[in-house]
C-alpha cells in the first residue's frame, strides 16, 4: 500500500492548523469584542463553510484561482504561482474550509471570560496585547487545544473541496480521503479499508488526547 | 486634588436613571461611598478608572485632564493607573498569589510586605481556586496596592472578611495609604461597616 496519501494528509492538516492558529487567535479575539456590521458580515463569511456544500466552495475557489481568471491569473502572471492542482491550493482551501472550527471555540471561550479580567489588567497598566498573552490566552488554553485538534481532524476528512481545487495528482494533491474514494472506484477494497482504518485511528487518538491533556475538563468536540 | 463632574445614563428596571455627580476629593483623603443598589456606585468608580465612558463630564487629577467629553480627551485606564479592587475580585485563574503581585511589581521587598499585610505569606503558591473567599478578596486588594497607586478605587472590598480580620486589615492599609499619600474611595452598601476609618461620607442617589 502506498502511504504517500497519509503523509500528505498529515502534512496538509499540520500546516493548516499552524496557519489557522496564527490567523485565528487575533481574529477570534477581535470578533469576541463587541458587535458591528463588519464583524457580523465577516463572521457569516467565516461560518459559511459549515453549511455550504464543500463542492460549491471548491468550485468558487477553482474559478477564483484558475490561471485564466481574476486573482489566479494575477498570481500566475505576477509571481508565477499556480494555486489550482497544487499543494499550495490545498492549503488555501483547507484554511478557508476549516476556519470556523478554529475561530468558533476560541471566540466563544473568550466571550465567556469575565470582562473584569481584562479590565483588572488594564488598570494595572498592562497593554491590550500583554493582557491577551498573559491573562486571556492562558485561561482559554483548553479551548485553544480543542480548536486546534478539531481543525486538524476536520482537515484530515476533507474531500469535496480538495478534489475540486487539487484534483487527484499522486504525491501532490492525492490526500487520504481521495485515495479511499479512488481505491473504491477501482474495486480495491483492501487499500480503501487500510486508508480508512488509518484515518479512523488517527482521529480517534486525537480526540482521546484532547480529554487526557485537559484532565477531562475539555469540552467534547460536539459541544 | 481630584475634581469630578460627570453625567451617565444608567439602564434600570423602571426606565432610565441618570448618575449625576459633581464633587472633589482632597489628596490623601478617604471617602466612603454608599447608596442603594443600582444607584451607580460601581459605575462611578469605573468612570474614574477609565473603564466606562460617561455621556458628559470632566475629570481633573492634580490639574491633569483624565477625561473631558467636550474636547474628547480621555486618558486610557493603563495611564490612569488607579488601584482598582473589583467587587467580583477579578483574580487571574492562571496565576498564583505570588504571580499576581509579580505581574504588577518586581520589587520583592514590597511584595513581601504586602503579603504580610494581607496575611497571605503561606499561600504564595496557591491559585485563586484554592483560596477562601476572604483570602481572594485580600489578594485583590494587595494586587491593586502592588503598584503603589495614588488613587485607590475599592468596590465592596471588605465584604467577605470576618470583623476581626477586617479591622486589622483596615488599620494596616490605612498606615500604607498615609505613607504613600493615596486618595481612597471605598464603595460600601453599609457605611457602618467601615467603623474605625476616619473618612468623609458620600451618598449616591440616581436622579
Amino acid at each position: 500500500m502506498d502511504l504517500t496519501p497519509i503523509w500528505l494528509t498529515l502534512k496538509l492538516a499540520a500546516i493548516t492548523t499552524v496557519i489557522l492558529l496564527i490567523i485565528g487567535l487575533p481574529l477570534a479575539y477581535w470578533l469576541s469584542k463587541g458587535r458591528s456590521i463588519a464583524k457580523i458580515i465577516l463572521e457569516a463569511i467565516i461560518t459559511m463553510p459549515l453549511v455550504l456544500p464543500p463542492s460549491v466552495l471548491g468550485f468558487y475557489l477553482l474559478m477564483a484561482f484558475s490561471p485564466k481568471h481574476g486573482i489566479g491569473e494575477w498570481l500566475h502572471n505576477a509571481f508565477d504561482i499556480q494555486m489550482v492542482f497544487s499543494f499550495k491550493g490545498l492549503v488555501l482551501a483547507s484554511v478557508i474550509y476549516s476556519m470556523p472550527f478554529m475561530i468558533g471555540p476560541i471566540k466563544s471561550a473568550l466571550q465567556q471570560l469575565p470582562l473584569s479580567l481584562s479590565q483588572a489588567s488594564y488598570t494595572l497598566g498592562k497593554s491590550e496585547r500583554e493582557t491577551f498573552i498573559k491573562i486571556l490566552l492562558p485561561n482559554i488554553r483548553a479551548s485553544v487545544l480543542t480548536a486546534a485538534i478539531l481543525t486538524f481532524a476536520h482537515t484530515l476528512g476533507e474531500f469535496g473541496v480538495v478534489l475540486m481545487i487539487g484534483g487527484n495528482i499522486p504525491g501532490v494533491t492525492r490526500v487520504a480521503s481521495i485515495a479511499v474514494y479512488d481505491s473504491v472506484e477501482n474495486m480495491d477494497y483492501t487499500s480503501a479499508n487500510a486508508y480508512s482504518l488509518i484515518l479512523f485511528c488517527i482521529t480517534f487518538i486525537m480526540v482521546i488526547s484532547v480529554f487526557v491533556f485537559n484532565k477531562y475538563k475539555a469540552k467534547s468536540p460536539l459541544e | 486634588m481630584i475634581s469630578i463632574d460627570i453625567e451617565k445614563k444608567l439602564r434600570a428596571y423602571r426606565g432610565e436613571q441618570v448618575l449625576k455627580i459633581a464633587t472633589q476629593f482632597d489628596n490623601g483623603s478617604i471617602t466612603k461611598i454608599y447608596g442603594p443598589s443600582g444607584a451607580g456606585k460601581s459605575t462611578f468608580l469605573k468612570i474614574i478608572a477609565g473603564l466606562v465612558e460617561p455621556e458628559r463630564g470632566k475629570i481633573l487629577v492634580d490639574d491633569v485632564v483624565w477625561l473631558d467629553t467636550v474636547s474628547k480627551a480621555s486618558l486610557s485606564p493603563q495611564n490612569r493607573k488607579t488601584g482598582f479592587v473589583f467587587q467580583n475580585y477579578a483574580l487571574f485563574p492562571n496565576m498564583t498569589v505570588q504571580q499576581h503581585l509579580e505581574y504588577v511589581s518586581d520589587d520583592t521587598q514590597w511584595i513581601s510586605r504586602l503579603l504580610t499585610i494581607g496575611k497571605l505569606e503561606t499561600f504564595t503558591s496557591h491559585k485563586p481556586e484554592y483560596l477562601s473567599g476572604g483570602q481572594q478578596q485580600r489578594l485583590a486588594i494587595l494586587r491593586a496596592m502592588a503598584m503603589r497607586p495614588k488613587l485607590m478605587l475599592m468596590d465592596e472590598p471588605f465584604s467577605a472578611l470576618d470583623p476581626k480580620m477586617k479591622s486589622e486589615l483596615i488599620l494596616r492599609l490605612k498606615s500604607i495609604w498615609d505613607e504613600l499619600g493615596t486618595t481612597v474611595l471605598i464603595v460600601s452598601h453599609n457605611p457602618q461597616e467601615l467603623k474605625g476609618l476616619t473618612a468623609r461620607e458620600m451618598e449616591i442617589n440616581p436622579a
